[in-house]
């Protein structure tokens, strides 16, 4: 090397053409389809004239309902991402046996396995459970937006750069080989010199500042912002779950911070923290990720629990049973999730009484969670049931999950943990819980408040044909693997060499087929209920008889959620309303105090996700400039004190007043 | 100041509604509690980092040990800065509840100077371990004392950049609600960055030169 200053090297770093994958066929074709899409959406928002009203209504809105609709619908596009991993995965273990390599090289399989796992529960779950506590917790509570809306769209706009990191990493450069927890030694610089990990360590910590910002963001919401009267034990179910779920992304989320940022310093500085010499400790990595990593999938499952507990009282046409047993059973869960993060590797060797007391804690926690299941079917119980939809997906979520949770309690065993660990056995029974219940959930949420957000329900043919393909396929997918992992099959492989396995694979393909079937119905129903809008209408704003606040209001509700904050004296205060001869107000509206929208929280997740791209590809003077900015630009920010505005009575009262006549109209 | 007091106004709008919604409901502001629960998440970080050190602290590889690089005397000086730097926070807010600026910016600009010596001694350190091969690279004692110590560091510096902005802010436009409160939350962060340091004091400094 010569000396002197190598001026492309210092302004790409290790960014060359040679990080386009130009010689990976199955990339350039999905470049090709990505580019064209984003040509087509691109033309279609120009055609119609809609940069505007995209920036001016969505990016930079902080209304709490819109921010939550761009959360779901980042879940759905990224949903589709991790199920083509899924599908080249399963079709690879499909056809991988004996003399056939399969079609994806180790290479490139090792990719998809570790960002599959990283975009299903990072960017698909987590958008789609925190878009609906975004939309439906402050309409349950009676507020008219979050503690924090501009710290909300902060929070959006992180995660969705994060995700776009995680694409991005598809067509330059590459992403993680390591699984999606990126275990050191193999995710040290050593083992994965080059940017794969870079990539995984970057996206997740500008998602996980939006996760902690949004997770202060909505505990403050819930314990600030309640409507007089609802007491804690007068809020609804989903908004307990989503106060404990927030309060477990407070405590849990820094630690990824925190471990990711010391995996990031082996990797950047060149420290020991985890390193096989100098007296790191890889163990501790392993620790240190699973005490966010456990409480994690309680963050994902337990605003589930929430959406099965509204869903099955509006649909049983009854209080929930057990109220009181339900939110305990919450808060216990949240506790314990807290405690049994070294079930993930009994193998460690931490010695009998360790594993004893993370084993039996595990198991605990199957009894708060078995509470809630017989409070549901409790519920049922005399109950009349209708089965729309998302009742659907709640009695397909209590079979399967049941499931899931028992073979978790055989997981919980240590020494049965020690034949089974990394085995196909663990892999379907994650999958059992998260798609069982996580997915379920999601599903279910969506078509119960749809009609909330868009003023029209889902077609409901669609809706099963999706229901029947998922569940259908869930089993046909994830069953064998059981089997499999019995059998002593290990998981993350791309080829096998005793082909009597290769028939249980192919039914799991099947399976896999049968969810894209699932998924494809899905997009269906929504297009059809599009164009089939009027029919499905919802008129009233209460289509399903609802029980909670948010169905007291208008559907779509309007910006200010409710003209007057509603007085709450019961726990289902919407039933309570109706039962005491509610009345729409007509009058004396009053100006009503709101946020102003800001295109700060889209800049600041913009200029972050630039850093960190300088940082993956060691783009130095970039990192720098970039840095300065983000600091620069946050301080321009806190100058703008013009933050709210009033929305004049006047026009509360022409609002109101449309309604009123829609009503009428419509009665 | 209507947002900053908790007027839970029950003034009821006449006819039937009384029972269903009230007419103009202010809850409180929420920016206290949320600036706490993001003290707590970091709190977090810090455990962490705490954690690790509790871990890697005796694996010197070969290497120095805290009683071999740790010099007590600067650490004194550095340790009296910060403490005094949260007393004459105090001393401001006191000048902010009287509702005097200058005093206010006063005392701000004494902490952020006490502040920006606790980092330039710390820096310091840094270079003089950095300079005799004792750098964060040497061993994992090394790097879990460098990482903890330097994101308190970091945490100290944005307190300052934070406080210089808040200033000008005060200077620009004086004591009003939105300002108090900010610097309350910078208050809180300050005070907790104290509480850090004296946990890094005792569990770092004076403990790692224990024999």
């Amino acid at each position: 090397m010569p000396v002197g200053l190598d001026l492309p090297q210092l302004i790409f770093g290790r960014l060359t053409w040679e990080a386009i994958p130009l010689h990976e066929p199955i990339l350039l074709w999905t470049f090709a389809g990505v580019a064209l899409g984003a040509v087509a959406v691109l033309a279609a928002l120009t055609y119609y004239r809609a940069w505007g009203v995209l920036w001016r209504d969505w990016i930079t809105s902080i209304d709490h309902k819109k921010i939550g609709v761009m959360y779901v619908v980042l879940g759905i596009v990224m949903l589709l991402r991790g199920f083509s991993d899924a599908i080249m995965m399963r079709a690879q273990q499909a056809i991988a046996f004996g003399d056939a390599a399969g079609y994806l090289p180790p290479h490139h399989y090792d990719q998809i396995f570790t960002a599959h796992g990283v975009i299903m529960v990072l960017f698909v779950a987590m958008p789609l459970v925190t878009g609906l506590m975004n939309f439906v917790v402050p309409l349950q509570i009676g507020a008219r937006d979050v503690a924090f809306p501009f710290l909300n769209n902060f929070s959006f706009w992180m995660t969705a750069f994060g995700a776009a990191l995680v694409m991005l990493s598809l067509f330059v450069g590459e992403f993680a080989r390591t699984g999606w927890l990126a275990y050191p030694p193999l995710s040290e610089l050593a083992y994965s010199p080059d940017v794969g990990v870079d990539y995984y360590i970057w996206s997740l910590q500008v998602a996980g500042v939006g996760t902690v910002l949004s997770g202060v963001n909505l505990i403050a919401t819930i314990v600030k912002l309640r409507a007089p009267g609802m007491t804690l034990m007068r809020m609804p179910v989903f908004t307990w779950t989503a106060l404990c779920t927030n309060v477990l992304i407070v405590v849990a989320f820094p630690v990824l911070t925190a471990s990711l940022a010391l995996l990031a310093l082996d990797r950047y500085v060149g420290t020991h923290f985890f390193t096989n010499d100098a007296g790191g400790n890889a163990m501790m990595y392993i620790n240190l990720i699973w005490i966010w990593g456990h409480p994690e999938v309680y963050i994902l499952v337990l605003p589930v629990f929430g959406v099965f507990s509204e869903v099955v009282s509006t649909f049983c046409g009854k209080r929930l049973f057990g109220y009181a047993s339900m939110v305990y059973a919450t808060v216990v869960i949240t506790i314990l999730s807290y405690l049994v993060w070294l079930h993930h590797f009994f193998t460690m060797g931490a010695g009998a009484s360790v594993n004893s007391f993370f084993g039996i804690a595990t198991m605990v926690i199957s009894i708060p969670t078995g509470a809630k299941v017989f409070n549901w079917l409790f519920t049922m119980y005399r109950g009349r049931i209708r089965f729309e939809v998302p009742m659907l997906w709640t009695i397909g979520f209590m079979v399967t999950f049941v499931i899931g949770g028992m073979t978790g309690v055989l997981l919980a065993v240590p020494p049965a943990d020690f034949v089974l660990h990394n085995s196909l056995f663990l892999v379907a029974h994650f999958h059992n819980v998260i798609i069982g219940g996580v997915l379920f959930g999601a599903m279910a949420g969506i078509s119960y408040w749809f009609p909330k957000v868009f003023g029209y329900r889902l077609d409901p043919f669609w809706g099963k044909c999706s229901f029947w393909f998922w569940l259908s396929g869930f089993y046909f997918a994830f069953m064998p693997l059981y089997a499999l992992g019995l059998m002593g099959v290990t998981r993350r492989l791309s080829h096998f060499d005793d082909s009597s396995l290769q028939i249980w694979f192919q039914v799991a393909a099947l399976g896999a087929v049968l969810i894209l079937l699932g998924i494809a119905s899905f997009l269906v129903q929504l297009v059809v209920s599009f164009v089939r809008r009027e029919s499905l209408r919802d008129v009233t704003g209460d289509l399903w008889n609802g029980r909670t606040l948010e169905w007291s209001t208008a559907s779509p509700p309007p910006l200010y959620n409710y003209a007057f904050t509603p007085q709450v004296h019961a726990s289902d205060a919407w039933h309570d309303m109706k039962q005491h001869g509610y009345v729409r107000p007509l009058d004396g509206f009053v100006p009503i105090h709101m946020p102003k929208n800001t295109g700060a929280g889209f800049i600041l997740a913009m200029i972050s996700t630039v850093c960190a791209f300088a940082l993956i590809w060691h783009m130095w003077p970039l990192v720098a400039v970039s840095f300065v900015a983000l600091i620069v630009a946050a301080i321009i920010h806190t100058f703008d004190y013009e933050r709210d505005y009033y929305i004049p009575a006047e026009e509360v009262a022409r609002i109101e007043g449309e309604r009123t006549r829609w009503l009428s109209a419509h009665g | 100041m209507a947002e900053l007091t908790a007027s839970l106004s029950q003034s009821v709008p006449p006819g039937a509604g009384a029972r269903f919604y009230v007419r103009d409901h202010h809850p409180e502001h929420p920016t206290m509690l949320g600036f706490w629960l993001y003290l707590m998440s970091d709190t977090l970080v810090f455990a962490c980092l705490f954690a690790c050190y509790g871990v890697l602290g005796r694996s010197y590889a070969g290497g120095p040990t805290g009683a071999d690089v740790f010099d007590l005397s600067t650490l004194a000086l550095n340790t009296t800065l910060l403490l005094l730097s949260s007393i004459t926070y105090g001393f401001a807010v006191l000048q902010i509840q009287q509702d005097r600026r200058n005093g206010t910016l006063f005392w701000l600009a004494i902490t952020g100077l006490l502040g920006a010596g606790f980092v330039g001694i710390e820096l310091r350190e840094f270079a003089h371990l950095i300079a005799e091969g004792n750098g964060p690279q040497r061993s994992a004692f090394l790097s879990s004392f460098f990482t903890l110590v330097s994101t308190h560091g970091l945490h100290v510096s944005f307190g300052v950049v934070w406080l210089v902005t808040l200033m000008i802010q005060v200077a620009q436009r004086g004591l009003i609600a939105a300002n108090r409160r900010r610097l309350f939350c910078l208050s809180m962060f300050w005070h907790f960055l104290d509480l850090v340091w004296i946990g890094v004091f005792t569990f770092v400094y004076l403990m790692g030169v224990l024999p």
